[in-house]
This record gives C-alpha cells, sequence and structure tokens, in this order.
C-alpha cells in the first residue's frame, strides 16, 4: 500500500512509553525540513512537572514542536505532543480535542485513544508507529489504524530498550513494518506527502 | 478490551437527537470524538446486543438514562488537582475574597464534589468558610447526589493527601474525614456551606452574581460555539472584579469575553473581571 506513490500521507502517529523518548531524540534530528505533514507524538509520562518535553524535541529539530491544544487545527509541518493528563482525540475536522477521562491501561494520555480517533478521520492516509514501553497501551489503536487502511510500524522488539509494548502490538497484530529506531527517519523521509 | 467503533456516526447522532427531543439533554455541541468514543465506551460496558436495544433503553428506562447521561459526561475528578493551581487561589485569590462580607462561589460542572471540597477546606483554613456559600453545579442529578454526601473513596485519601500538602496545606488532611470501612467522610461543616443543584450550561441561564466561578476540565468537551455561549453566561454571572478559574489546557484567550479580563499569573488559567 505504501508503495503507491499517489497516495498522500496527511499524519504520522507516535506513541511509546518506557524507552521511547530516546528513540524519538535520536529520530528527529534525520527528519528533512520540508517534510509537509502532521507528526503528533503520545508519550507516556508522569504528571507532574514536564513542560521540557517540548523544549528538549525542539533542541533536535528545525520543525516547529508545540504541546497540542483543544479546538486547535492540526496543520502540516509541526510536530504536535500530547498535554500530560489528557487523552488527545482527533476530530472529524482535523483538530485536536482532549480529554480528562479515566486512564485507559493506567495512562493518560492513552495511545489507543489518539490512534483509534486519528485512524477514523485520516484513513488510510495515516502511519501509525508504536515504540518501546511497558506496557499494552498502544496495540488496539495500531488495529484500528490497519482497519482503516493506514500503514502500521512495531519498532522491533529486540531493538527496544523495553520490548513488552512492541510485543503486545505483535500479538495483537501484523504490522506493515517491524523496524529498527534506525530506520524511522529514514522511512518517514521517503513517505509521499 | 472495549471495542471503540460498534455505534456508528450516524447512530451516534440518532442518539444526541434522542436525547433532546425526549429529555431536552442537548449534546449537540459537545466534542464529537469524545461523545462518540463515550457513547461507545457505555455499549461495551454494558453489553448491549444491538444498537436497537441501546436506544430503547435509553428512551424507556429513566434509570438506565441517568447512567447514560453521567457515563457521557465524564463524572471524572480529584481533590486539590494541579496542586499549583490550588496554591495560586489560596495565596493571591481568597484574601482578596476575604475583603468581601458574603463570598458566593459557583463551581460549574463540579461532578461528584471532590473541587468543592478541596474548596471548602482551603476557606476553612483561611477562616473564611462561616461567610461563604459555595454553589455547586452539574447537568447531572446522580454525580450531585453523592457529592452532596461528601463520601469519597478511602484509597483515593493517600494521593490527595500529597497534593493538598502540596498546594500550600499545613493542616493534617485525615482531619478533614473519618474513615469508616473503605470510604472518607468529610466533615459536615464543610458541607454546611454548600448548595447542590442541576444547571446545564448549554441551556440553564444565570441564576446568581458570584465573586469566584470555576468550570474546570469541563469546556475540553463543547465545540467553540457553545464554548463562547458558556463564557457569556460566566461574565453575566460574575461580579466586576470576580475570578474565573479554568481547567490546566483551557483558555479566555480568542473568546469575545477576553478583553474584559486580566489573567492572575502567568502560569494558572485563573482571570479577573476588569470592566
Amino acid at each position: 500500500m505504501e508503495k503507491d506513490g499517489l497516495k498522500k500521507v496527511e499524519a504520522i502517529l507516535i506513541g511509546g512509553s518506557a524507552g521511547s523518548l530516546d528513540v524519538i531524540l535520536r529520530m528527529l534530528p534525520d527528519l528533512r525540513r520540508d517534510l509537509s505533514l502532521s507528526i503528533i507524538i503520545i508519550l507516556h509520562r508522569s504528571t507532574t512537572v514536564d513542560n521540557t518535553l517540548v523544549d528538549l524535541l525542539s533542541s533536535r529539530t528545525s520543525l516547529m514542536v508545540k504541546e497540542a491544544e483543544e479546538k486547535e487545527k492540526i496543520l502540516p509541518g509541526i510536530i504536535y505532543i500530547a498535554p500530560p493528563d489528557y487523552h488527545l482525540l482527533v476530530e472529524n475536522d482535523r483538530s485536536f480535542s482532549l480529554d480528562f477521562s479515566e486512564k485507559i491501561l493506567y495512562s493518560r494520555p492513552a495511545i489507543d485513544v489518539t490512534f483509534q480517533t486519528a485512524a477514523d478521520v485520516y484513513k488510510s492516509f495515516l502511519v501509525a508507529i508504536l515504540l518501546s514501553g511497558a506496557n499494552a497501551d498502544g496495540s488496539e489503536g495500531l488495529v484500528a489504524v490497519q482497519n482503516a487502511g493506514g500503514i502500521t510500524i512495531v519498532q522491533d522488539p529486540a531493538d527496544a530498550e523495553i520490548n513488552y509494548m512492541p510485543h503486545q502490538a505483535l500479538l495483537k497484530l501484523t504490522p506493515a513494518h517491524i523496524m529498527k529506531k534506525a530506520d524511522l527517519a529514514g522511512f518517514i523521509n521517503r513517505l509521499p506527502f | 478490551m472495549i471495542d471503540y467503533k460498534v455505534v456508528q456516526d450516524e447512530e451516534v447522532t440518532v442518539l444526541l437527537d434522542d436525547l433532546l427531543e425526549l429529555y431536552g439533554y442537548d449534546f449537540t455541541n459537545y466534542s464529537k470524538a469524545s461523545i462518540k468514543r463515550r457513547v461507545n465506551r457505555l455499549f461495551s460496558l454494558d453489553r448491549f446486543p444491538s444498537f436497537a436495544e441501546f436506544r430503547y433503553r435509553i428512551k424507556n428506562d429513566p434509570g438506565y438514562l441517568r447512567r447514560f447521561i453521567e457515563q457521557i459526561t465524564v463524572p471524572v475528578t480529584e481533590m486539590f488537582r494541579d496542586p499549583a493551581f490550588y496554591r495560586t487561589l489560596r495565596e493571591e485569590v481568597l484574601p482578596i475574597l476575604g475583603t468581601y462580607p458574603l463570598i458566593r462561589i459557583w463551581h460549574a460542572g463540579c461532578a461528584t464534589g471532590e473541587e468543592v471540597y478541596s474548596m471548602a477546606i482551603m476557606l476553612k483554613e483561611a477562616n473564611l468558610l462561616h461567610k461563604s456559600l459555595l454553589y455547586a453545579t452539574d447537568i447531572n442529578p446522580e454525580v450531585l447526589e453523592r457529592a452532596r454526601k461528601g463520601i469519597f473513596p478511602l484509597s483515593q485519601m493517600k494521593h490527595y493527601s500529597e497534593n493538598y500538602i502540596s498546594s500550600g496545606g499545613k493542616n493534617d488532611f485525615s482531619s478533614y474525614y473519618s474513615a469508616n470501612y473503605d470510604m472518607a467522610k468529610f466533615d459536615t461543616v464543610l458541607t454546611g456551606k454548600m448548595i447542590f443543584a442541576t444547571h446545564n450550561l448549554v441551556s440553564d441561564r444565570s441564576f446568581n452574581e458570584f465573586q469566584l466561578i470555576l468550570c474546570r476540565n469541563v469546556l475540553i468537551y463543547f465545540d467553540k460555539d457553545l464554548q463562547a455561549r458558556v463564557f457569556q453566561l460566566f461574565d453575566e454571572s460574575l461580579d466586576n472584579l470576580g475570578f474565573l478559574a479554568l481547567g490546566s489546557k483551557e483558555t479566555l484567550r480568542f473568546s469575545a469575553i477576553a478583553s474584559k479580563f486580566k489573567q492572575v499569573s502567568a502560569k494558572e488559567k485563573i482571570w479577573r473581571k476588569m470592566a
């Protein structure tokens, strides 16, 4: 499906928990500067003081990095981070909404919630990547992306700092790609947008 | 695992139309993705075999209607959530409120009331509770019933106590409740100053004037039109120089009433009405 050169990708979702931040930090500097699609990152993190993530990611890329705000239009060329302690949802009009409902699999933001709502909206014009983590969040979301015709990628468990999250995903689906962290940026750079 | 997508978009619209037509509950200006998730979550949790059955139950079983409303409107809240926010209230807002002979506070969309009890505790510590009235409203009568009782799970108290301390609380948090089995019942001195009533932010009007309105993590579920209407309602319900407090990811910026308000602290979502 990804070989279809005419099919454009509108958004890339990246979900991860323990051990995934390093993967993202390593990937960011290698992304092309003219990447004209939206990247939405959902990381499990401590709910307390953690406003430094945007700064940290910004320091590794020339693309704009910002925390996703409620009702904000999702634009290409921007890397959005899910705010701590809220679920991040994608609306039909391609804007974000936030939700403070129950944690899912002990997680808020839950990767599943963003993946599922984004799959509903972006359908096949979507790539979802699930990285390292010690939690089963994200698998259901990947299935949703796959069912909607999107491209699914799971970090190779052997390459993941914590392999539980990728393992759980691989029990639930056969993703389009199982990928090492070193190959992510190259893959994204070659996506049609 | 909850199947998030059994009830289709068109069916969600059908349900929302039923609720408006039969009961006057208007969810049509709620954020769609969130409503859809809540509807699907409930459908799966309650194991309905079909959408038709789900719809029939909502239309014909008043008890189930109450559950539906409660579950759709996300009654998730905590005591002293965002301790820094409470610290700002405690240090910068309460001293000003203390200059009024009678302090009227409105918790709009209070759910099960944890924030109302947090406020009552701070007022008591500031020696202001005796001259305060806390109006606590929600769309949902079920949660108000729970709020009125002031009984919360004991298992939450460790977390709430930590929040309380980081908000600047100096007392022993456990002095505010008595533990009974696995529940904590809060002191009736606190409850005595609370007035609980159903109020629907979508359709009901202003009912009093307040010096402080708190509405936290409610507006995130509303679309922009509805947010604008609710901001108008808050403006009408606030005294001059009154305060409006929102959730940590909500903002008055970009709203039609923004020019009348000034943000109290750069970090916390508290505004003061200046005109």
